[in-house]
């Protein structure tokens, strides 16, 4: 019987030569990852454990992202707190303000995610990492403070849910559609406790930027991870930036899945996941002109370059609408100076754009765009939870960078056709 | 060990958003966590839940961010144990890991209302409502779990297992 993708990466993390679905293994970890809101709680519990070191400083990356540059003076303490245990231990990817980004945005730019390994990180995201083949999962503080005292974490085997996505995507269809059309069909717990494995023809025409995407939001499925296999676009993006050598692993033909699933995505038109969960999804042309607020182009999910070149497209040379704001955050600050560079921030602002320093910011309702009770905003970020951006009474609506930006032009919720 | 509470009743996809919402996150101090638990579904949570309620949320329960300031909020507030028909895997870690006992039981989760009084045995997995007598039987945690939950904990295994190396 052969194994999949995650049975093989987690084998190869562990003595054993294969490991099986609902086994608990202790794996070494390639990669530990912390934020501003997590790390702080894993320092008070790594200081019980009673270790003088880190188990290696170049294996830890902590990114102060969400309240920062600091909102206020709790999150303030908060950023000194990890600063001080960055500095105690030499810590080396520490990064602050200014030289940094958001941190799902930012390991893979620095290279620090790579094919076939192990990445935990203190925040739900970091199945990110899966787009380069990395088993990236999140963790809890908890597991963050053990990791960064051993080096090991234990895991559960995933069984793994194969999704086969044939065809070709129409115009305006991007990752982003193709994630929320799949939390769609399977709901917010469609793949709990499992690895998502995304393949097929869509898959691999994909870019580095919307691989992420779609891996991005796995977890929004419930999934433990969402990988897809390394090819030449991994290695390409991955030859100026990979810090340490990697392995990549494929599934076995004759690995067993829980389920297979195909799309055919021809047949997908770009989605718009309606309050409160990711899983409302509605084709863009079903979503009746939701009037709204705010329109928020950014975040882990969206901030890439492809995405801001996508809104940049829609809002050249037109207006952002009257009643509406639109913020735009890139992902990190080297994202930041090319979008610069290509005068993408340019278009931004003379459209009557707000554009942020890379921060979580509005994403989760931190700052730098909360919205007020009966509030709307449409989203390129992967979470429309109550009370998510703000108000318990607010809304969030989440689409891609194409819809957001379209939708920021006519103030309401509109396919992009309708504007370009 | 045998826990004993009224019940706080939630439905499906409890996400960690609504269990402690992201503007309270500038803080990791578990008593102010507490104040503004479950505050955006239930306003009078935090007012009225006493030392030992029992939570018991639908499918999914945790879903969303990692942060452990979720179950960190609901240990807190002084709630003894978590029922739900599933737990989200972020936030099934992290119960265990701190010590916060959640049981999976699809049944309790389905006819135990908001207001009983029930008893959790947590070795053996049996609820019982204490009024009507019924009880309803938890699924049984993997060895490994146990392991954990026996020691206090991830903190105190990885204590003991540090201590033996450096020896
Ligand atoms: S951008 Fe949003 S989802 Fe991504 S890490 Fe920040 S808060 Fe989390």
């Amino acid at each position: 019987m052969g194994m999949t993708m995650v049975e093989k990466i987690i084998a190869a993390h562990t003595e054993h030569e294969t490991v099986k679905p609902g086994q608990i293994v202790n794996a070494r970890v390639d990669m530990i990852l912390g934020n501003d809101v997590t790390t702080p709680v894993a320092i008070k519990e790594f200081e019980k454990i009673g270790v003088d070191m880190v188990f290696d400083k170049d294996r830890i990356a902590i990114v102060p992202d969400h309240f920062t540059p600091n909102k206020d003076i709790k999150s303030a303490e908060q950023v000194k707190m990890i600063r001080e245990f960055a500095r105690k231990h030499k810590i080396t990817y520490y990064f602050e303000v200014g030289r940094m980004g958001i941190e799902h945005c930012l390991l893979p730019e620095q290279g620090l995610a790579l094919p076939g390994e192990i990445i935990i990180g203190a925040d739900s995201h970091t199945c990110t990492y899966g787009a380069l083949g990395a088993l990236g999962t999140g963790v809890g503080s908890t597991d963050l403070a053990a990791a960064m005292a051993t080096g090991h974490l234990w895991f559960r085997v995933p069984e793994t849910i194969k999704f086969v996505y044939n065809g070709k995507l129409n115009k305006w269809v991007s990752g982003k559609d193709l994630i929320l059309y799949t939390i769609g069909d399977i709901g917010v717990d469609g793949a709990l406790y499992k690895a998502m494995e995304f393949t097929g023809e869509a898959i691999e025409s994909l870019s580095m930027d919307a691989r992420m995407t779609m891996s991005n939001m796995a977890i929004e499925a419930g999934g433990k991870c969402g990988l897809i296999a390394c090819d030449e676009k991994t290695e390409a993006y991955l030859k100026n930036r990979a810090v340490r050598e990697y392995t990549p692993y494929y599934s076995d033909p004759d690995a067993e899945y829980a389920r297979v699933i195909e799309y055919d995505v021809s047949k997908i038109e770009p989605q718009v996941a309606f309050p409160h969960l990711p899983e409302n999804t509605r084709p863009v042309s079903e979503a009746g002109g939701v009037k709204i607020d705010q329109a928020v182009i950014g975040s882990c999910t969206n901030g890439r370059m492809e995405d801001l070149r996508i809104a940049a497209e829609i809002l050249d040379g037109r207006k952002i609408h009257p009643d509406v704001r639109c913020i735009i955050f890139p992902g990190t600050q080297e994202i930041y100076m090319e979008a610069l560079k290509e005068g993408l921030i340019e278009i931004f602002i003379a459209a009557g754009a707000a554009v942020s320093t890379p921060t979580c910011g509005p994403c989760l309702g931190g700052h730098m765009g909360i919205l007020a009770s009966g509030e709307r905003a449409i989203s390129t970020t992967n979470r429309n939870f109550v009370g998510r951006m703000g108000h318990p009474e607010s809304e969030v609506y989440l689409a891609s960078p194409a819809v957001a930006a379209a939708s920021a032009v006519k103030g309401y919720i509109t396919h992009p056709e309708e504007v370009v | 060990m045998k826990l004993k509470g009224k019940v706080f009743k939630y439905g499906d996809n409890v996400d960690t958003d609504v269990i402690i919402p992201a503007r309270y996150l500038n803080t990791s101090d578990p008593a102010e966590l507490a104040k503004h638990c479950m505050e955006d579904i239930d306003k009078d949570f935090a007012s009225k839940v006493e030392p030992g309620d029992i939570i018991i949320g639908g499918r999914n329960f945790g879903s969303g961010s990692s942060r452990e300031h979720a179950p960190l909020a609901i240990k807190a507030s002084g709630v003894s144990c978590v029922i739900a028909k599933s737990f989200a895997r972020i936030f099934y870690r992290n119960a265990i890991n701190i010590g916060l006992p959640i049981l999976i039981s699809p049944e309790a989760a389905e006819n135990i209302e908001a207001g009983a009084r029930i008893e959790v045995d947590l070795d053996t997995g049996t609820i019982t409502e204490l009024e009507s007598g019924r009880t309803f039987q938890a699924d049984p945690f993997p060895e490994y779990m146990q392991e954990l939950i026996k020691a206090g904990g991830l903190i105190e295994k990885v204590k003991r297992e540090v201590g033996q190396w450096q020896e």
